[in-house]
């Protein structure tokens, strides 16, 4: 006797998509993400984006309005205000990326590492993440640019970069370290230290991996952040200097004193600001409510 | 409860050290101080004698660590040493301008707190409606804005509407509070924004976490009106999360303020702040810094404080 099997229709298991998923569950975070990716666009091709070089200086069209060959506007040295916000977003995005990259990163490693140990290295860690934290982020970062002055390699303002990454640094940490604290404890992390790999490769291999949720999380958050910060110390005139395009710098100096004449030259740079950290603002967001529901506010 | 608050007091000591060692160091690392941008600042050209002469009278020849002890012996005795520019007393400089600064941080706190509380219940209450949704634009909206673009922003608008703008000179509110406000109401809106977005966005997620209790249930099964149990059993303890994040912004408005005192040209702290940076006025960086540390140490003192004494079932030992 015998049964024909059954001809079960083998299930096609579809790898899961991560990116439409995303989308379909965060629609905010999607658009945010197509504004991040139009701005990497601009940032990246910004030679054959822009309409005009952003420091050609033309006397004849000085403060002109918003028209057909000047989308924003020229500014008081005739310079195409559209052509520097796109050279702009270069800046904002290199800076507001290595800054926040290198500041979670250091925060991170710190803070498993902090876990790791616990102990007297874990109070001291914590102890001087205290003291870094007693500042607001913008006044520590004032003082880090007080304390390297102008520091600039290869067309980078090294300094800035670093003023803005180390106030980052302890507020990654703290909240990795509360991630890093619920892993120490897990049965794998005992097994590697039985097995004796080093504290190195069990922070590095182990333990990191399994941070790197609120890793990627405050990553994003903090490009939102440090690009705030940039432009804020642009304005002030202790950030990037002239006659690089740069957002916060287009609103310093004598950008004020054309309220009446010319606003644009307020209007555009201020809004290209706020879009970029509202994008990453959100993005962040979303990738919060995304990797890890129990966040969800 | 007192050993509490006494251990925590003797607990902020070696924190405003450690800000103080850190500061007073950072900016001594890298070479460059005041006096050359004091006297070679303009382009002129100043021999290295006079200013190695100029050094020695400032006292920033001596080794650093006989400065910092300088220095702490001074604060000790609450003397924060002379500005390096002006040469006037630190506290005095700081002094003439805390009020404004302090006022401004007053005034945009009561703002975004008015605010921040209905919009913050109405987007947990009506929750994934649209409702939340433009909460939740508006308050990211706030934290996106840069603070001194808005204030830029109600430049302009005041200028377009009413062809005025704010007066730059200071008038203390005790003298004439008309002007006084004229003055300050716009960078105290400025700031708020962030502000109030910071404040509702807590005030929606402690409220929902809230709302989960079973103390809720509870009421809402004894029939209180829904009314009372939001204002009377919810709201109350959710306030609790969101006077933390009230005290923690109220000290970040100093670095909030940095900026926006800029746009409105007011004299202020963060004004000074900008302007000792730019000048390498390494004494008053350093005072004001311990300042700022100081102020943000307190207020986390007082949070703890407060927690205690507003939620019964927390108690310190």
């Amino acid at each position: 006797m015998t049964i024909a099997a059954p001809a079960v229709p083998t299930p096609r298991i579809r790898e899961p998509n991560w990116f439409l998923d995303f989308c379909r569950q965060q629609p905010l975070g999607a658009v945010s993400f197509v504004i991040i990716c139009c701005m990497m666009f601009a940032g990246i091709f910004s030679r054959l984006v822009a309409p005009y070089d952003p420091l050609d200086i033309d006397f004849a069209s000085i403060l002109g309005a918003p028209s057909w060959e000047h989308p924003c506007g020229t500014d008081a040295y005739g310079r195409d205000i559209c052509s520097r916000l796109i050279f702009g977003s270069r800046t904002a995005l290199v800076i507001g990326f290595t800054s926040s990259f290198i500041g979670s990163t250091l925060g991170a490693v710190l803070g498993v590492a902090s876990a790791y140990f616990g102990g007297r290295i874990d109070n001291w860690i914590q102890r001087f993440m205290d003291i870094l934290l007693a500042f607001p982020l913008i006044v520590l970062a004032l003082v880090v640019v007080a304390a390297l002055r102008k520091f600039v390699i290869g067309g980078v303002d090294v300094n800035l970069i670093f003023a803005i990454a180390i106030p980052i640094l302890p507020r990654v940490a703290r909240v990795v370290r509360a991630a890093a604290l619920s892993v120490r404890v897990m049965p794998y992390v005992d097994a590697a230290r039985a097995a004796g790999y080093s504290d190195t490769r069990i922070i590095f291999r182990h333990m990191a991996p399994n941070v790197v949720a609120p890793y990627l999380i405050m990553l994003t958050a903090f490009i939102a952040q440090a690009i705030l910060a940039e432009a804020s110390l642009s304005f002030l005139g202790l950030g990037v200097t002239e006659p690089t395009a740069a957002w916060g710098l287009m609103l310093s100096g004598n950008a004020a004193d054309f309220y009446r004449e010319a606003p644009w030259m307020i209007l555009f740079p201020g809004a290209a600001i706020s879009l970029a950290v509202f994008a990453f603002n959100l993005f962040g967001d979303s990738l919060r409510d995304y990797l890890d529901p129990r966040f969800r506010m | 409860m007192l050993r509490y608050t006494i251990n925590r007091v003797l607990l902020m000591i070696p924190t405003l050290l450690g800000v103080a060692v850190l500061v007073f160091f950072m900016l001594r690392v890298v070479p460059g101080d005041v006096v050359e941008i004091k006297l070679r600042g303009d382009g002129g050209n100043v021999s290295q004698e006079t200013i190695e002469l100029e050094r020695k009278r400032m006292g920033l020849d001596k080794p650093f660590v006989s400065q910092f002890g300088d220095w702490m012996i001074g604060m000790a005795t609450l003397d924060l040493g002379k500005s390096m520019w002006t040469e006037r007393p630190v506290i005095e400089e700081i002094s003439l301008r805390l009020e404004l600064s302090l006022q401004v941080a007053i005034m945009a706190t009561i703002i975004a707190v008015l605010i921040a509380i209905p919009l913050g219940t109405a987007a947990a209450l009506f929750r994934d409606t649209w409702i939340d949704y433009v909460v939740r634009i508006v308050t990211i909206g706030g934290l996106s804005i840069p603070s001194f673009w808005f204030g830029m922003l109600i430049m302009l608008t005041l200028l377009g509407l009413f062809n005025w703008l704010p007066p730059i000179t200071f008038t203390p509110i005790y003298v004439d509070p008309v002007a006084n406000l004229t003055q300050l109401i716009w960078p105290a809106m400025a700031v708020g924004y962030r502000y109030c977005a910071v404040v509702s966005r807590m005030i929606r997620s402690s409220l929902l976490e809230v709302m989960n209790e079973d103390y809720i249930r509870t009421a809402r099964a004894k029939g209180v009106y829904e009314k009372v149990v939001i204002s009377r059993h919810a709201l109350r303890n959710a306030l609790l999360p969101a006077i933390t994040v009230i005290g923690l912004e109220f000290t970040f408005l100093i670095g909030g303020l940095v900026v926006t005192e800029q746009v409105f040209n007011l004299n202020g702290i963060g004004q000074l702040f900008v302007q000792s940076v730019s000048r390498n006025d390494f004494t008053l960086i350093q005072g004001m810094v311990m300042l700022i540390a100081a102020f943000y140490v307190f207020v986390n003192l007082i949070i703890d404080l407060l927690y205690a004494v507003f939620d019964p079932r927390i108690r310190y030992e």
